[in-house]
């Protein structure tokens, strides 16, 4: 099958499955960060509990090679916090807008706008991060076994008992 | 079949299947097209604004170093964002859950009903979001999502920025405990 192809039928899967776990709506994303409405942490915690295990065996099988996006500490920290603020104020994340789209919530359109201006532009502003906050400090591609100098599965352990205690939470505080 | 789940959870229960499809798909384009696809979605922004500022000035996008790395095309991860829209489309009404909405009941509480704020709210918030996402390489499916499957350290970092700032505006802008339904 074509790479394309592939890609879509990906996408129409993700998207029903994240509007059929409800977490396309503007008010479960803020009320995450209100914990308030936990729906889309347990979303997001269940998905990326299966995953890693599922990734792991593959990894250990050969068939899986990793692509880990570098850690790099301006970037992560600056551009994650920079994420979060926009975030709290859009309601929708890249994915979730189109997704919310999709279920009528029409004013994501102009999120949606608002992202691609974002990104036309830190194009522009790339040369000048480059030579600041990229050049900060880089420790490259770095995976968390390596750098806790744990074995996959114990740090796949660690992120079920994480998980679990989460999901005990939200269940414990009706969120 | 999801439709049938408790509401309770059904979060658990597509999300894992979320996680199934994160496996299946790696697993996919690793064989049938020999280069592994991790799920993401901002990086397609880059791709769509570079495809439409370059019907404007092309020689712009062509000399900008950021559309070198992120060159403006359809590509699997550019499908995959489209998919979104279409899958959820689909999910909505199956699950008769479609409705047209200017103004979420949250933002309706704090802001009132004005369609022009939300627009302009949702503009701003999208642009400074993409923006970050950007600077930090991902989303909270490129980084949170496929980086913490992947336990890349550069995932959970983000992962845990993204929420930070995230707590933070979201306290601010509606306060403590106003987003209870």
């Amino acid at each position: 099958m074509n790479e394309l192809m592939l890609g879509l039928f990906a996408g129409i899967i993700f998207g029903f499955l994240l509007q059929r776990g409800g977490v396309l709506r503007f008010d479960r994303q803020v009320g995450a960060l209100l914990f308030a409405d936990m729906t889309i942490v347990k979303f997001m915690l269940s998905a990326v509990m299966v995953g890693s295990v599922g990734f792991q065996l593959l990894a250990d099988q050969n068939v899986l090679v990793f692509s880990h996006k570098a850690m790099n500490v301006g970037a992560v920290l600056v551009g994650g916090l920079l994420y979060g603020l926009g975030w709290a104020v859009a309601g929708y994340c890249p994915g979730t807008a189109l997704g919310a789209l999709g279920e009528g919530r029409w004013t994501a359109l102009f999120v949606i706008a608002g992202m691609l201006v974002g990104a036309a532009l830190y194009a522009e502003a790339y040369p000048v991060f480059t030579e600041t906050v990229l050049a900060w400090k880089d420790f490259g591609k770095i995976a968390l076994p390596q750098t806790i100098r744990a074995s996959p599965w114990q740090c796949i352990a660690a992120l079920w008992g994480a998980g679990i205690v989460t999901f005990v939470w939200c269940e414990y505080k009706g969120v | 079949m999801a439709a049938k789940v408790h509401l309770r959870w059904r979060p658990y229960v597509t999300g894992a299947l979320a996680g199934l499809l994160a496996i299946g798909s790696a697993y996919a384009t690793t064989k049938l097209v020999g280069k592994t696809r991790y799920l993401g979605c901002s990086t397609t922004y880059v791709r769509a604004a570079g495809l439409i500022e370059r019907e404007f000035c092309p020689a712009r996008v062509r000399a900008n170093a950021y559309f070198q790395k992120e060159k403006p095309m359809v590509d699997w991860q550019f499908m995959l964002v489209c998919g979104i829209f279409v899958g959820a489309l689909a999910g909505a009404l199956i699950g008769r859950e479609f409705e047209w909405e200017a103004v979420p009941p949250l933002w309706f509480k704090r802001f009132g009903p004005r369609i022009y704020k939300r627009a302009f709210g949702g503009f701003l918030g999208g642009a400074v979001a993409m923006f970050g996402a950007r600077l930090a390489d991902g989303c909270p499916s490129g980084h949170g999502l496929s980086g913490l499957m992947q336990l890349s350290v550069s995932g959970l970092a983000a992962f845990a920025a993204f929420f930070a700032g995230g707590v933070l505006m979201a306290r601010r802008l509606y306060g403590k405990g106003n987003g209870r339904e």
